[in-house]
């Protein structure tokens, strides 16, 4: 609070000489530094580890039997997530929309609008999928049709293999990374 | 008795100094003018954060925070715990009741210009414990683990996954793993249990010191502005002069507030009951439309509205300015006038600021741009659009309900909102521009060409030609001459 500068003279000099005490200290400070460090690696490996183990998290998924997706029609099916928790319950049941169009060609699209994440709803009569929450709208092969969404529904790949569909996923889809 | 009190609280204050304590902290003095009703705010919203605590304590003996648990012991809490709708209740009540406060304590301060000099980092703690608390917030809708918290776990990483190269490590690092699932909902847990109330206390406690260190805003008088210069002795000299004991003398009106914000929270707790949960959090369940807290209304109003060339731009860069600028407000005016009637234009961003959540969060509650879901299997078309139609215009109300254009369009008010009302459509366009935007699109409007066959569009036009209030004739082609016989 008071500006009044003491005087210097009478002081010890600005750089106090080393003694064994400030020795000891300064080194228990580098010791702990040391220990900190050694503390501190494991904590971040353990709570980033999913950031680590990312890339590794995709897989081919069955989806079930061609034969249960009628041509030209858009369906919703779901998958248990391969990288799951036992205490995960519901929340590894994953939905996505199949749309075969014709014999094994079809789009299999990830339930997240491509805007904020919500899911989007297929309406069959106009041939759209619609999302609840801030308007959303795509036509029938994923693209934009109307509202907010920087891009078309995320799309998973796939393939058929003894009639039965296979699709590529494992993670929330984010504009940062498709499923 | 008396004796063997007085004794004992002599000796636990030779052991403890608790009169030296109390001089430097509850008893401290403050100016006489400063024990207002104005200033009862900031000591109510403490009221609910110890109430949080209390309740949320208390919550914590039963709840799970597993997603395969959670949901049914949100019931359990709700159905078949003692008092356990009425804890959760006033949990949820006490949470609003402490964003709501809180935003009026800073209300306060800023209008009272109690943020100058020497008060900048009172100001700022006061900011951080304003996002913690909002964090806080946001984390406790997730534990309430329903169909809403589970999509708005989805639209908060929907906006990490927009932060450019690092993206898609924050995504995984905030669930915990690739999808939204059990480790998810720990560690929302452990930042809404233990690391935001740790938080929120230490701060707390940094907030109360530097009120004690520099002294609580005397009522602000026009004419009287912040000169840091001379500041300190005059507020020392003032409370020299006419100052006042905190506690007891100038608490008075902050223990019966206090009494007053825990009796509205337990009416509303006790009247309004708890909360949720809604549907089950199973992503398979999409028949969903998920809505944020009212605290977050309004930015989910905004992400709606906003063009989407700049939603990116605005979550990443605008809104931390936002932040930003609340942070940097002592330094950008440190000096002068406190009173609000010599500051015109802080009360005009007050009003303005108010203004636009609150028109926003209004907007977030009717969401205008969603389509409403079953608006065409569920809402009848009014009565007098398809009284004494020909069969063909009936068939285009049909197709009109089966194609979901009710969805987006309300017809004289009933429906989305989406698109425009079409109850008067065809006075705005005629039947080869009906034609063209249904079949094109175009103005925000999906094509629906491979959709419609040329008779469910002949169909559709003819019915939509019939949409006109009585007595306005339907709009026309002008290149066509019409002779009045012929209409």
């Amino acid at each position: 609070m008071s500006n009044s500068e003491t005087p210097r003279e009478g002081l010890p000099p600005a750089v106090p000489p080393v003694t064994r005490r400030s020795f000891l200290f300064t080194l228990g400070l580098g010791l702990n530094a040391v220990a900190a460090a050694f503390l501190t690696v494991p904590i971040l490996g353990y709570v980033l580890s999913a950031v680590f183990r990312r890339k590794a998290e995709q897989a081919w998924i069955p989806l079930g039997e061609t034969a249960h997706f009628p041509e030209r029609q858009t369906r919703l099916a779901s998958y248990r997530n391969p990288f799951t928790r036992p205490w995960d319950g519901v929340t590894a049941d994953i939905p996505c929309w199949v749309r075969r169009l014709e014999g094994d060609r079809f789009q299999v699209f990830a339930i997240n609008c491509a805007h904020l994440g919500c899911p989007v709803r297929w309406f069959p009569g106009s041939g759209l999928f619609m999302c609840p929450c801030h308007g959303g709208v795509y036509y029938e092969d994923g693209s934009v049709a109307s509202g907010p969404p920087p891009r078309g529904l995320f799309e998973y790949e796939y393939r058929v293999e003894q009639s039965v569909l296979w699709v590529r996923g494992g993670r929330t889809p984010t504009l940062s990374e498709s499923v | 008795m008396a004796r063997v009190l007085k004794a004992i609280g002599a000796w636990l204050d030779s052991r403890l100094k608790l009169q030296s304590l109390y001089a430097s902290s509850a008893g401290h003095m403050i100016p006489r003018s400063s024990a207002s009703w104005w200033y009862v705010l900031g000591s109510g919203t403490l009221v609910c954060f110890v109430l949080q605590i209390v309740t949320g304590i208390c919550l914590a003996l039963v709840y799970v925070p597993s997603t395969t648990e959670a949901y049914a012991s949100l019931e359990y809490l709700n159905y078949q715990q003692t008092l356990g709708w009425f804890l959760r209740a006033t949990h949820y009540w006490g949470s609003n009741f402490m964003v709501a406060l809180l935003t009026l304590h800073m209300i306060q301060v800023f209008l009272f210009g109690a943020y100058k000099y020497p008060r900048e980092l009172t100001w700022m703690i006061g900011c951080m414990l304003f996002l913690l608390t909002l964090g806080a917030a946001f984390t406790g809708q997730i534990m309430r683990f329903d169909q809403d918290a589970y999509w708005g776990l989805g639209i908060g990483v929907s906006i990490m996954g927009r932060v450019p190269l690092i993206g898609a490590g924050l995504v995984q690092a905030v669930l915990g793993g690739p999808i939204i699932a059990g480790e998810t909902l720990s560690r929302f847990f452990t930042v809404h249990v233990f690391l935001m109330p740790g938080l929120l206390i230490a701060l707390i406690f940094v907030h109360l010191r530097l009120v004690l260190t520099r002294g609580i805003n005397e009522y602000p008088v026009p004419g009287q502005g912040v000169d840091p210069d001379s500041y300190d002795e005059e507020y020392e000299a003032l409370v020299e002069k006419e100052g006042i004991h905190f506690f007891p003398d100038g608490a008075d009106k902050d223990v019966i507030f206090s009494a007053l914000v825990i009796g509205g929270i337990l009416a509303c707790a006790a009247i309004l009951g708890p909360e949720g949960p809604g549907g089950p959090p199973d992503p398979t369940l999409i028949d969903t439309a998920p809505r944020p807290d009212f605290y977050f209304l309004s930015l989910f109003a905004v992400l709606a509205l906003m063009p989407p060339a700049i939603e990116t731009f605005f979550i990443l860069g605008i809104l931390p300015l936002f932040v930003l600028i609340l942070f940097a407000v002592p330094f950008i005016s440190n000096r002068g006038e406190k009173h609000p009637s010599r500051r015109p234009m802080a009360v005009v961003a007050v009003v303005m600021a108010m203004t636009t959540l609150v028109t926003f969060a209004a907007l977030g509650v009717r969401s205008p741009w969603s389509p409403v879901m079953d608006a065409w299997s569920g809402l009848p078309l009014p009565e007098a659009t398809i009284r004494n139609r020909s069969p063909l215009e009936l068939a285009g109300a049909a197709v009109f309900q089966a194609k979901q254009c009710r969805n987006c369009h309300a017809i004289d008010g009933s429906g989305g909102e989406r698109g425009p009302d079409l109850g008067d459509v065809a006075t705005r366009l005629t039947g080869d521009q009906l034609t063209r935007q249904v079949l094109q699109g175009g103005g925000n409007m999906p094509a629906y060409g491979k959709h419609l066959s040329p008779s469910e569009t002949t169909a559709l036009v003819a019915f939509m030609r019939t949409l006109h209030p009585k007595g306005e004739l339907p709009a026309r082609d002008a290149s066509v001459v019409v002779t009045p016989t012929t209409r």
